[in-house]
């Protein structure tokens, strides 16, 4: 457990040495905050109030030192504290990606269940072939394709922006309105469709191996109904690895909300990180960074210890 | 894959025809969805290279282009003509013209990428697995820190970093696409040298260099194929997403991907067809390869027969 922690540690140590050193060798952020008739003494004043006249061990000791207490630097563009513009920003993705995995797990688990019990089946043929579309389409193309169908030419759901919010826990979030939902829906179909084609192939892959175990025959042997069998004994125990993915899962998704906050203009911290990329704001895309694999390493944690919490056998290494 | 039939002395059968004979080759012919597979595949290399030959311009050619062609829709629709089967772009480019030149970018990107990931990452596994020790722990550290992140953030932040380009967007595709390869290789490196030949080998006093390469490479190769042969769909999707957010290829050697984002923005003005179509071809190519990678797993995995 302690190992754990340590080395959870150490991972955070190596992305911010990484982040650091990618960004201090790439281009010098000077000359995007000075006018473009500024002197020669004005840019090396920039320099020294960023402090990018000392060499580069003094500069990540700083970033260092100033992450440990807690600040992460301002947004060049914004003039605020980068963490800030995060968190404000942190419901909106929240919100998809949680729709999103809710709305993939509805869909996978009873297709992948069927199709992992009857694989022959024509119409589990049919199941793994969609799914196998849906690893292979660009989820951004998919989004404008609903963007074009559902929005422009049936007029049924917006395409586009956040709708109304309202406070909830001290966060502001669109699904307690019915306006504010609708503007949920596509961004949340588009993310969840990734997700969804590979969770179906997971759970149907897990329910073919469960189906053959022994306990599964015996269960058979002794006259259980199919429904208890398949749902019982079957799902309960192909559940198991699945949560062993959660940690990969959220992940993707938080990573692909960069491109489908993008399209529907959606005010997440993905499109928060797209639009810091375009116009250098390079304190921006550190924080983001740093926050995703703040998360990332916990929630793997979490994930670590709920499977050894639901299987015996595993212990925490 | 043992033939199934005993190999005549005489030698008389060339390797094709042993091939055509093969186990491998009859469990092809009879998957569907491996023939359908492999037929995509062809289609694709067909068309990147003597597409350019066949169809009408060369969209990057300024010359070529006309301006009161812009924005014709697909010849079945009303105001189409048979001229630009699937209409044109703003600036009067034929839209299968530009598919035909984005594929053969976005096909060549995702083999070269793929080749450079397989060199660097069966490289390190091989050194990882078989020197073991600091090394070992060094590369396969790494390794694990980059699998916690998902390979489009890190490229994504790659780019960011590096600015646009061909050769950018292949080193950040190598750079997330090498710790499938060192994690596998690593393994069945693992289990290859503890076997008798490779002893047998160390015994006899061939350098290790020589090990690695003449003994164990060959044998821990095989499981790489099913990896390689998908990671060329996934690379193609990255890239596309990639170029799509505007930090992928330049405007000049334009991918399906950037052919997508060019079309977004008249999206909202009903001409779907200007982003619609190359989105179709990214999915039909990464299908096709998908189905080839499914059913070479099935096949080149022996545990699951």
């Amino acid at each position: 457990m302690i190992k754990r922690l340590i080395q959870m540690v150490i991972v955070l140590w190596a992305v911010s040495v990484l982040v650091f050193v990618m960004m201090s060798f790439t281009g010098d952020p000077t000359f995007m905050m000075v006018p473009l008739d500024a002197t020669d003494e004005q840019i090396a004043q920039a320099r020294r109030i960023l402090g990018l006249d000392e060499s580069h061990l003094v500069q990540y000791w700083r970033f260092l030192s100033n992450i440990a207490q807690g600040d992460f630097g301002r947004s060049f563009v914004f003039r605020q504290p980068a963490m800030t513009l995060i968190l404000e920003r942190l419901p909106a993705t929240l919100e998809i990606v949680f729709l999103a995995m809710v709305m993939a797990l509805l869909v996978a688990i009873p297709l992948g269940v069927y199709a992992g019990a009857n694989p022959k089946k024509p119409a589990s043929r049919a199941v793994m072939a969609g799914s196998l579309i849906g690893i292979s389409l660009p989820g951004f193309w998919l989004g404008m394709v609903l963007i074009f169908v559902v929005a422009v030419k049936l007029q049924w759901l917006p395409s586009s922006g956040r709708g109304p919010t309202t406070e909830w826990l001290g966060m502001r979030v669109s699904f307690t309105s019915w306006e504010g939902f609708r503007h949920l829906i596509l961004p949340a179909i588009t993310l969840s469709v990734g997700t969804l084609a590979i969770l179906m192939r997971i759970i149907r892959a897990e329910m073919v191996e469960v189906m053959k175990q022994d306990y599964i025959k015996f269960a058979r042997a002794k006259g259980a109904p199919a429904k208890v069998i398949l749902f019982k004994h079957g799902l309960k125990n192909a559940l198991i690895p699945l949560v062993t993915v959660f940690g990969l899962m959220l992940g993707d998704l938080i990573a692909f909300a960069t491109l489908t906050e993008t399209i529907f203009a959606w005010p997440g911290i993905g499109k928060l990180l797209v639009d810091s990329i375009y116009r250098g704001d390079r304190p921006v895309i550190v924080v983001y960074l740093m926050f995703v694999a703040l998360m990332f390493v916990v929630v793997n944690f979490i994930v670590d210890v709920c499977y050894a919490l639901i299987d015996p056998r595993i212990k925490i290494k | 894959m043992a033939s199934s039939q005993p190999i005549p002395a005489t030698r008389a059968r060339s390797r094709m025809q042993r091939f055509f004979a093969s186990e491998f080759f009859h469990n092809y012919k009879r998957n569907l969805s491996a023939v359908l597979g492999s037929l995509i595949v062809l289609g694709f290399l067909v068309m990147v290279t003597i597409g350019p030959l066949i169809v009408s311009q060369n969209p990057y050619d300024v010359s070529q282009l006309d301006l009161m062609a812009a924005f014709k829709p697909p010849a079945w629709l009303a105001g189409g003509s048979s001229e630009y089967w699937l209409g044109t772009d703003g600036q009067g480019r034929d839209v299968l013209a530009s598919i035909v030149y984005g594929s053969r970018i976005s096909l060549i990107i995702g083999l070269v990428a793929m080749g450079g990931a397989c060199l660097l990452g069966t490289t390190l596994g091989l050194i990882a697995g078989f020197y073991g020790g600091r090394l070992d722990a060094v590369i396969m550290r790494i390794a694990d820190i980059q699998l916690s992140f998902p390979s489009v953030l890190t490229a994504l932040f790659l780019m960011s970093a590096f600015g646009t380009g061909l050769d950018k967007v292949l080193i950040a595709l190598i750079s997330v696409g090498w710790v499938v390869y060192a994690r596998t290789v690593r393994g069945s490196t693992l289990r290859e040298t503890q076997k008798e030949y490779v002893q047998a080998a160390r015994v006899s006093g061939l350098p290790n260099r020589k090990i690695i390469l003449r003994h164990v490479l060959p044998n821990v190769l095989t499981p790489l194929i099913v990896v390689a042969t998908i990671q060329v769909g996934t690379f193609v999707l990255i890239e596309a997403s990639l170029s799509f957010l505007g930090v992928g290829v330049p405007v000049t050697q334009p991918s399906l991907g950037l052919l997508i984002k060019n079309g977004f923005d008249v999206l909202f003005s009903g001409l779907w067809w200007v982003s619609i179509f190359p989105g179709l071809f990214i999915m039909l190519l990464v299908f096709g390869i998908n189905l080839l990678g499914d059913f070479l797993r099935d096949e080149l995995n022996p545990r699951l027969k």
